[in-house]
């Protein structure tokens, strides 16, 4: 059997609004300096990029990926009309829908149209509890895992033999059987669809060797799963993971440093694991938040804003700044916020086509433009 | 066997409430059901959850704050209320006037809407209506606040008419339109301020505030409007009259009921084109509901005392809801005596199972029954379930567990043990399949009395809580 490598994409979610400006900071901008008397970084701080952009301090890991051309910064994303609240900012990046209210996600229209008779029930691998309205479409089974080692049904249930003894019976209770109606058809065909997906996933998870010696914090740990899954070439093309919270109110600079220490590592043992097994060239991650935060600082931290920053990593991307650094300017501002220059839905577009060869009309709705952050060929 | 009454309670229970235990239903089954169904109707519970209480211990509740502490104490009042079919009334309209703080970002204001659902969601339905148009949250929700005489928003007319009354099909865009401009001057107070405050979103206290309706004489379009065939200078009110007289609207209100209290109909988008699935049911409750001059709890009661209600043939013919799940699993567990800050994180379950409380997924609430199990959902709702039930720490399951004991003293076999469980849980219906199953098990590990240890029964509990069986109503 010849293992087929599938291209995939990893998005990671950086929950609650990554302030924008302290992630790609406008070190020489005297505006920056000025709106940001509590919390701003210096020149000595931060990784310069170009003389007047730099990176946060602790995304050393992320800037080495950079200098090998490997990360796009999609600078002033965002969409028409803010809005400022976290739930309903999320769901407008969750749904590609910006005016009304949608039902299903984005990334649950893709794995419709990659598996639309459901044969794979890991098309797609959540990591982290309940799925994100993104990943959640009518019919589409996608598996969702808190911690891989212990994914599956009834797992508190300690000691393998008197687990696969519970699975056992209960694989009894769910097979087919007489009288079944509706209901039992559905419990059913989850429950077992569920099962599999268990056993497929405990695969990945006892295959897996490397010597990358990943940090002990959630997103380590679920860049790890996502990177055994990924070695365990099972057909997954959408992993999803979690990272926060970015609300970054109060306490900003100790809080942001933190979590994007343990990011931007996460991240660089991520693709040291795949460059090791030969697959960096197979995965493209993107990063993305809800909004990015005010311009000016409030004493301690930054409430919400608007227009933020994404970032599209791997050995497929053409690295470089996309999008426009937006302009500090009070004139150029969206009351006190960074304006948008690009719609989130430009990334997601290049994504589907170029990355996933998907198209991406019927997933968004209508034609975004694109950019040229992947690679050809 | 089973006393037949006490199957019949059970099942009343499961669907008036959530669930209960054999102790439980061992008490109420000294009234005779149609009693029971009386008092459940009429009576005013007992033991209303303390403000005090609540306060105590999630400092946030009733705040204007994030919308977790306050799901958390609804599911609190759910497990510990002594009329917990209180809150299913407030359950039932929560998913039909689906409200939800992705838009809001106002935890208050969904709090005071679902405690509105539990003080008038019994009364009559043209209060109900004309509260609901008076809702802040319900107002801000569908933009009633953005619709003006001369510039309306029509969002709130259309749903009024789509979602909550009347269902497609029976009305004119025209009348959309006729409605809005009828509800033009139904908005909240104070709304450029409320509006601003709103935009500088912000943690801090008093970022956000409560808020309330207020009527705007001078903003409302009061010339005349033709709404259904009737012709007036009509206000909100008037449109809610004439609504209320709609043979739609009864038949609307009727279905509804018949889904979430007696087996689950199809999804309401597909009502125009499927049939009930008790035409008759649906005919008698429209009945009802002209007869007692809109009253909910009229419609309820004869509801309740059916024939199509009681029959055998209804029972464990919904799936539960995840907050029916897990309200119902803790109120058999007994967790949470007091409404601990870790409460929250119970509560988040459902959302984990894809309902979260005061959030819905859009003004069209949550699609039920099947639609209910997914891949994710049904994994979530098995490993709650099954580690709830087995954990012999609970006072609840050690009272079941007791109670089993007690009751195999004198004789004893697996199938005996498994029927006893069973009952305890509420008197729960198994299909053969299951059964054999079970009793399988319980060959295997519970063979003798002697072997009644907690581990082996919490082995088989967690079994009993994995069974498709449990995620039936």
């Amino acid at each position: 059997m010849v293992e087929k490598k599938e291209k995939s994409l990893v998005v990671i979610q950086l929950s609650g609004g990554n302030d924008a400006m302290n992630t790609i900071v406008p070190y020489t901008n005297g505006i920056y300096h000025d709106s940001r008397s509590a919390i701003h970084l210096t020149e000595s701080d931060v990784i310069d990029i170009d003389g007047s952009l730099g990176f946060h301090p602790e995304m050393g890991e992320i800037k080495k990926l950079w200098d090998s051309s490997n990360v796009a910064v999609i600078n002033g994303i965002g969409y028409p009309v803010p809005n400022r609240s976290h739930f309903r900012s999320m769901d407008i990046w969750h749904t590609a829908e910006s005016e009304s209210i949608a039902p299903d996600g984005w990334l649950g229209r893709t794995i419709r149209e990659i598996d639309p008779s459901h044969n794979n029930v890991v098309t797609a691998v959540n990591f982290g509890r309940g799925l994100p309205r993104a990943l959640v479409c009518k019919d589409v089974p996608v598996a969702s895992v808190g911690d891989l080692e212990t994914y599956g049904l009834m797992p508190d249930i300690k000691g393998k033999d008197q687990r696969e003894n519970a699975l056992n019976y209960f694989s009894r209770m769910y097979g087919p059987n007489q009288g079944r109606d509706a209901i039992l058809d559905a419990l059913s065909d989850n429950g077992v669809s569920a099962m599999i997906g268990a056993d497929i996933l405990s695969g990945a998870n006892s295959k897996y060797s490397s010597s990358v010696e990943y940090a002990d914090n959630p997103i380590s740990n679920n860049l790890k799963d996502i990177a055994k899954v990924i070695f365990a070439d099972i057909g997954t093309k959408i992993y999803y993971a979690q990272h926060g919270s970015f609300d970054t109110h109060a306490g900003e600079l100790f809080n942001h440093a933190k979590l994007w220490k343990e990011l931007s590592d996460a991240v660089g043992d991520f693709f040291r694991d795949l460059k090791e097994h030969g697959r960096e060239n197979d995965v493209t991650v993107l990063l993305f938040s809800e909004f990015g935060r005010r311009i000016e600082d409030n004493g301690s931290g930054t409430d919400h804003g608007s227009g933020g920053v994404a970032f599209v990593l791997g050995g497929s991307v053409k690295g470089g700044f996309y999008g426009e650094q937006p302009s500090l300017e009070i004139s150029e501002q969206v009351e006190g916020d960074m304006k948008y220059n690009n719609d989130f839905r430009s990334t997601y577009a290049t994504l589907l086509d170029q990355w996933l060869g998907i198209d991406s009309v019927p997933i968004l709705g209508k034609n975004f433009e694109q950019f040229s952050f992947i690679k050809k060929g | 066997m089973s006393d037949k009454n006490i199957m019949l309670m059970a099942h009343l229970m499961r669907r008036a409430g959530f669930g209960a235990s054999k102790d439980e239903l061992l008490e109420i089954s000294k009234r005779s059901y149609e009693e029971q169904v009386d008092l459940m109707l009429d009576s005013e519970p007992n033991y209303e959850v303390s403000k005090h209480l609540m306060h105590r211990y999630q400092p946030d509740y009733g705040s204007p704050m994030g919308n977790s502490s306050n799901g958390a104490s609804w599911l609190y009042k759910m497990i510990w209320s002594d009329s917990p079919f209180k809150e299913k009334i407030a359950l039932f309209w929560h998913g039909i006037f689906a409200t939800g703080y992705a838009k809001l970002a106002n935890g208050i204001v969904l709090h005071d809407q679902i405690k509105m659902f539990s003080k008038l969601g019994l009364g009559n339905y043209r209060n109900l209506l004309i509260e609901l148009s008076k809702d802040p949250a319900m107002i801000i929700w569908l933009d009633n606040c953005e619709s003006h005489k001369g510039a309306i928003n029509e969002n709130y007319g259309r749903e009024l008419l789509e979602l909550f009354s009347m269902g497609t099909g029976n009305y004119t865009e025209k009348d959309i339109k006729e409605a809005a401009r009828a509800f033009t001057g139904w908005t909240i107070a104070n709304k450029e301020y409320m509006t601003e405050k709103s935009q500088r979103d912000s943690v801090w206290p008093y970022g956000r505030l409560a808020m309330h309706f207020e009527y705007k004489e001078e903003d409302h379009d009061n010339d005349e409007k033709i709404f259904l065939g009737e012709k007036g200078n009509f206000n909100g009110e008037d449109i809610i009259d004439i609504i209320c007289k709609q043979k739609a609207t009864s038949r609307f209100i009727a279905r509804h009921m018949y889904s979430f209290f007696v087996e689950d109909e199809p999804p309401v988008p597909e009502w125009p084109y499927k049939e009930p699935n008790n035409p008759e049911a649906i005919d008698a409750l429209s009945e009802v509901y002209f007869n007692s001059g809109y009253d909910i709890k009229e419609m309820l009661r004869f509801l309740f005392k059916s024939d199509f209600f009681k029959t055998e043939k209804v029972w464990n013919k919904r799936v539960k809801s995840p907050i029916e799940l897990v309200a119902g699993t803790l109120r058999l567990t007994k967790e949470f005596y007091r409404p601990e800050k870790f409460q929250s994180a119970t509560n988040s379950q459902t959302s984990f199972m894809g309902q979260h409380a005061m959030n819905p997924p859009s003004v069209e609430g949550w699609h039920w029954g099947t639609e209910w199990l997914d891949s994710g959902t049904v994994v979530e709702r098995v490993n709650f379930s099954s580690s709830n039930l087995g954990n012999t720490n609970h006072s609840g399951i050690r009272k079941i567990i007791d109670n089993v004991r007690a009751n195999t003293n004198e004789i004893y076999s697996p199938e005996i043990l498994i029927d006893l469980l069973l009952q305890e849980l509420g008197e729960i219906i198994v299909s053969q399949n299951t059964k054999e199953t079970l009793i399988d098990f319980a060959e295997s590990r519970l063979n003798d009395k002697e072997l009644l240890t907690d581990e082996n029964l919490s082995e088989l509990l967690k079994l009993v809580g994995a069974m498709p069986e449990y995620q039936r109503a």
